[in-house]
């Protein structure tokens, strides 16, 4: 029997609507044309005027300073959350879902509105710490929904069995669950990392005055044309960092599996 | 309380909101036993282990380990070690590591670990795998790992909480075998649930047989099968015919006349001093029924009924026939000598004769509907 080329001249059709795009903007960095419209040659040379552009680099500092410090916050809290949603089931634990999930599906845009609205009402000065405050809110969400899935397979007879053989509350923590959930709750630190690093919605609405964050930089970069392979460039090496996350992140969840 | 006496469990009550796991049950299992809590699911046999391990704890009553008052004990500080059904290997440790934890939790010396753990891989005969996870080894593996670890910190109860269910059935006559030896080997109490009633026969010291949360009956295997104390015993451990009825009249001391509904009267030995004209159910094994196409000699401790055969099946070392006598289907295990040598076979549709002795039934309080549900055997059922 003929199979059908069907499926795989589809699955090419839509890897390539996916990649051509990400492909252009990584050969225009090399592109000597400032404009991309045609290849004229090879150059390293918008690489090196990003690596001497100041302000760029002060907006890369801001984002990892906000990623890592939010990234652990909500690893921390992200993973409590889960715990709680996991061990107790009553009514008021479906109202605790809903409010871990709804950050998930509500729009950036109102996210970062409302934000804005309450920073402003509570008298916060804008910068990075309601950057960093704001990234937690919608960080969490992320590591506890990953951590719940993990603990929703997670055998809790290794519990009873680690106090079985002895050990306290504290002793069957450090040894048996956190080594347990270390990859979920990896994971999902990832993917947060990943999130807050490229967010630009909620980002734009409550920075202020010397808190400008990558996103928002290459946004304001980008009113000027001159400034276009510059970002190109920018944007090749975000993409490998975040390709090496996403990467790293999978092997983690997946390592249990096999 | 006396010395032997291992595990005391008095007078212990667990309830779940409503329902009752465990009803006021007191038990005393000696020291270096091996002790089966045997029962259908749901009897409480399970909510009874963990009690003693520590993971639940009874509302009344008391548990004392030798001697020593241990209901309000957390599970770590209690000296008796717990194999879980799905053995509970921890999947991120090696097998090396998983027996050491114990060890590692007490803070004992790295030299004395090592030296412990290689002895206990020695017991289960696993030294080349030590270095494996547990996702790396076989059912039956697991299940020696998690005995090691348990046995490392020389407990001096191990609780087993049906090990074998995951098991496959040849893997689990040969893990019975090992179990078995692993006792003899540590001498150390150990406490067997199961649902199974051959597993608990074959490897227990004594069993006793939970139903509703109650213990039924406490014995050796061989008095729980051959002297049932319930009807629920009687049906739940082998295959039994039931005859219902009332007590008649007592002919001497040992034998009672029953009066069983549909069939006349028959001989019971009655050691249970049942009264007079109370309801009762006659329990009568299959092997212990006769079966023949000629009327037995007469004798005044046998009782003879007549019936048809309904169904045979020949089973190797038994045959197994079914006999219908009034509102009755019988069942008796027959096994055959001199096969081809004997008279004539019996064949369907046959009239036979079917006896017993007085002795080899058993007179017992009427069960409860829901016994009945639990005992409903669907290979033969003891009435139409």
């Amino acid at each position: 029997m003929k199979r059908s080329r069907l499926p795989l001249f589809t699955t090419v059709f839509i890897l390539l609507f996916f990649y051509v795009p990400i492909l252009l903007l990584v050969l225009n960095s090399f592109n000597a044309s400032r404009f991309g419209g045609s290849w004229e040659g090879f150059t390293l040379n918008w690489y090196v005027r990003l690596f001497n552009d100041g302000p760029i680099w002060t907006a890369l500092r801001n984002t990892l300073i906000i990623a890592v410090s939010s990234t652990l916050v909500s690893m921390i809290l992200g993973t409590l959350a889960a715990f709680a949603l996991h061990r107790y089931n009553t009514r008021l634990q479906r109202i605790h879902y809903t409010l871990i999930y709804t950050p998930l599906v509500v729009p950036d845009i109102l996210m970062g509105m409302s934000l804005l609205l309450f920073f402003v009402a509570m008298g916060f000065q804008l910068g990075l710490t309601t950057i960093f405050l704001a990234h937690v809110t919608f960080c969490i969400s992320y590591v506890a929904m990953v951590v719940l899935a993990r603990l929703q397979d997670f055998d809790f007879s290794v519990i009873e069995a680690s106090q079985d053989l002895g050990a306290g509350w504290w002793d069957t923590l450090w040894r048996v669950l956190l080594p347990m959930l270390a990859p979920g709750i990896a994971a999902g630190g990832l993917l947060a990392f990943t999130l807050s690093i490229d967010d630009f919605v909620i980002t734009f609405f409550v920075s202020g005055p010397g808190s400008t964050t990558l996103p928002i930089r290459i946004y304001s970069m980008m009113k000027h044309s001159r400034n276009m392979p510059i970002i190109n460039a920018l944007s090749t090496i975000l993409l490998v960092v975040t390709f090496l996350a996403v990467w790293s992140s999978q092997r983690l969840t997946r390592e249990k599996r096999t | 309380m006396t010395e032997e006496n291992s595990v005391e469990i008095v007078n212990v009550t667990k309830r779940f909101g409503s329902f009752t796991a465990v009803n006021n049950v007191s038990l005393s299992i000696r020291r270096g036993e091996f002790f089966s809590l045997l029962g259908p699911s749901g009897c409480g046999k399970t909510t009874l282990l963990r009690m003693i391990a520590g993971f639940e704890q009874p509302q009344e009553g008391q548990l004392l380990l030798n001697g020593e008052d241990i209901t309000r004990l957390p599970p770590n500080e209690r000296k008796v070690n717990t194999i879980f059904q799905s053995y509970a290997l921890f999947p991120h440790m090696t097998l090396w590591d998983n027996i050491a934890y114990g060890l590692k939790i007490a803070r004992r010396g790295k030299a004395e670990i090592k030296q412990e753990v290689e002895k206990m891989l020695a017991l289960i005969q696993m030294e080349e795998q030590a270095y494996k996870k547990p996702d790396q080894i076989s059912g039956g593996q697991k299940q020696r790992v998690a005995i090691a670890r348990a046995l490392i910190n020389k407990p001096q109860v191990l609780l087993l909480d049906e090990p074998l269910a995951a098991l496959d059935l040849k893997l689990r006559q040969r893990m019975l075998i090992e179990l078995d030896n692993i006792h003899d080997e540590v001498g150390i109490t150990f406490i067997y649930v199961t649902h199974d009633q051959g597993e608990a026969m074959s490897l227990s010291d004594r069993i006793a047989v939970m139903n509703g949360g109650r213990i039924e009956q406490i014995g050796t295997s061989g008095e729980i099968y051959e002297a049932p104390r319930s009807s629920f015993v009687a049906a739940f451990i082998g295959d039994t015919n039931f005859f219902e009825g009332v007590v008649a009249a007592e002919l001497d001391k040992d034998y009672n006349r029953t009066r069983v509904e549909g069939l006349g009267d028959v001989v019971c030995f009655n050691d249970k001093n049942i009264q007079l004209n109370a309801p009762i159910h006659l329990s009568v094994r299959p092997e212990k029924l006769r079966i023949s196409r000629d009327r037995p000699d007469p004798n005044p401790h046998f009782n003879v009924l007549s019936g048809v055969v309904e169904d045979i099946v020949y089973l190797g070392s038994h045959t197994r026939y079914w006999v219908r006598t009034g509102d009755y289907r019988i069942s008796i295990n027959q096994q055959h000598g001199r096969f081809l040598l004997d008279e004539r076979a019996i064949k369907w549709k046959d009239q036979v004769f079917i006896w017993w002795h007085a002795d080899d039934g058993f007179m017992l309080e009427q069960y409860s509907e829901h016994d009945e549900l639990l005992m409903t055997l669907p290979d033969a059922p003891a009435k139409p």
